[in-house]
């Protein structure tokens, strides 16, 4: 017996409303309604091993505020940890987009980067 | 002072207008931009999803606004900051000030209008009850926790699900804060569905649709708000009243194109939309004044706020070179459920997007564009909704072949 699961895609802004079947073991059999193929891989991910991309923002030592992301997917139930290692880190100044502020952040391979420069 | 285009805003539509008339050949180009720096609203708005449109990979805000501030220093093209525009008349001269020069005047060649749009008020919302601190558009609290580092409360209710309210509901849930609800008035969304799923359902914050705040409770600081369903004619359903006590509220209940300049200069707008009434270039009324972005109607996303802008920076260039596209007098028209479409007029001999919203959710319908009696477009759709802006293409042979007089936009099941 396989399960269905509705999803709605968030890779891209179209938002489509798929229908995923599941197998007992909580494989993807089948995927529905999405435009394109992009969609396959996100309801694979998201059935087996949700991840989101965390933007936040970070303190510099100058008191300024600088916006940053993770330069790749993060386990979504990892979401709150990068959080706190973002939020308990002060940056260096003179900060360029692209700039690497943490390396691996949590062991996720991730970085978390400079999204804007600083003044 | 002297210019041969000047741009009134230094956001997404104003920069890419900028780079479009300048690389269709117009070098005396100024753009006067109020704030601190170029970039406009994308600045706050850190999250990612920008950009798969224009440049084929995902940005945050930031980084999208870069990009085009890149090619603006690049091409060394003028502008000001600081500088704020008072007023604009219909013969294009623009009155600004700032703090160097005090008050003064540009004769300008074209203008483009490009000062986007601003939240709907708590003013205009008419809820009862008190006025305590804690009441902010979701846009202003954006600015305080990712600008300035500021958190503007521990427990928050949300007012409307515009986009910018549900992408609130998850960075004040990463901070820390708890979204006790979003309340949508009506039966349906105001923001995209991707927001709903990533920005709500990922923390299991309750999205409660046909509800809405119906008091508002403190004395100096918020203490709680009480909200009720509402019935189909949008009523509160007192038997449904319920109290929540939160400490914040943020308000999400539309965005308005702010046309005071437009308006100013005489300038034709459009009940619907709230920004100026175009044709096929983005040109207003007035000969040689454009409007692009926000200002001229509300856009889900940047990517085609670009697009819109290039469009009026390229018919801008064309104008002051004096090989303006003429205006052909077919009236484009809806049937109510098509709400509105830009451009509202056609331009002669010119591939034209037409872009629109509708008034309801639709399911299995289908958007059909009449000539006439002649139908010269009909497009299934599994689901459209207000929220999300539609388009329709009308290539150059097919404005060419309309036998003239109207041309209708409607939603058929």
């Amino acid at each position: 017996m396989s399960k269905e699961r509705l999803l709605t895609c968030i890779v891209c802004p179209r938002g489509c409303q798929m229908r995923v079947l599941l197998s007992d073991e909580g494989k993807v059999e089948s995927v529905e309604g999405n435009f394109c193929k992009r969609g396959v891989t996100y309801a694979n991910d998201e059935c087996t091993n949700p991840k989101r991309t965390v933007t936040s923002t970070v303190r510099c030592k100058s008191g300024e505020v600088v916006s940053v992301k993770t330069d790749r997917t993060v386990p979504k139930g990892m979401m709150f940890e990068v959080m706190a290692e973002i939020n308990g880190t002060v940056a260096e100044d003179n900060l360029k987009i692209g700039d690497v502020i943490i390396e691996n952040v949590c062991n996720t391979g991730a970085n978390v980067v400079a999204t804007s420069n600083t003044k | 002072m002297k210019k041969d285009l000047v741009i009134i805003g230094g956001g997404p539509a104003g920069m890419a207008a900028a780079v479009a008339a300048y690389e269709a050949g117009v070098r005396d180009i100024l753009i006067l931009e109020r704030d601190n720096a170029l970039g406009g609203i994308l600045r706050q708005c850190i999250h990612n999803g920008f950009g798969l449109h224009r440049f084929g990979e995902e940005l945050t805000g930031p980084e999208y606004a870069y990009r085009y501030e890149k090619m603006v220093h690049e091409l060394g093209i003028p502008y000001m900051l600081d500088t704020m525009v008072i007023e604009v008349s219909p013969d294009k001269v623009v009155t600004a000030m700032n703090r160097e020069n005090g008050i003064f005047t540009i004769q300008a060649g074209a203008v483009i209008l490009a000062m986007g749009c601003r939240e709907r008020p708590k003013g205009a919302l008419n809820i009862a009850g008190t006025r305590p601190a804690g009441i902010f558009t979701a846009g202003t609290a954006q600015k305080f926790v990712n600008m300035k580092g500021y958190m503007p409360g521990r427990e928050v209710v949300i007012l409307g699900s515009g986009d910018i309210g549900l992408i609130m509901a998850r960075r004040m849930t990463l901070e820390g804060a708890k979204v006790k609800a979003v309340c949508e008035l009506m039966p349906y969304s105001g923001g995209l569905a991707r927001n709903i799923e990533q920005c709500l359902n990922d923390f299991n914050i309750p999205l409660r649709l046909s509800h809405t705040v119906v008091n508002i409770h403190g004395k100096d600081r918020l203490e709680g708000v009480t909200i009720a369903r509402v019935d189909e004619n949008r009523r509160p359903i007192k038997e449904s009243e319920e109290y929540i006590p939160c400490d914040t509220l943020l308000l999400s209940c539309g965005l308005i194109p702010e046309n005071e300049l437009t308006k100013g200069a005489g300038i034709k707008l459009d009940r619907v939309t709230g920004g100026a009434s175009v044709n096929g270039e983005r040109e207003t009324d007035i000969e040689g004044i454009f409007a692009c972005g926000n200002v001229l109607h509300v856009h889900d996303l940047v990517d085609y706020v670009s697009e819109e802008s290039a469009i009026a920076g390229r018919a801008a260039a064309k104008y002051i070179f004096g090989d303006s596209k003429k205006e052909i007098s077919i009236a484009l028209k809806t049937d109510g459920k098509v709400r509105y479409t830009v451009p509202q007029r056609l331009t002669e001999a010119c591939d034209t997007s037409v872009y629109f919203r509708v008034a309801d959710v639709y399911r299995d319908a289908k958007i059909v564009v009449r000539d006439g009696d002649r139908v010269i477009i009909s497009k299934k759709k599994q689901r459209l909704a207000p929220a999300e802006m539609e388009k329709v293409e009308l290539a150059k042979d097919v404005i060419e072949s309309l036998s003239g007089g109207e041309l209708t936009f409607s939603i058929e099941m």
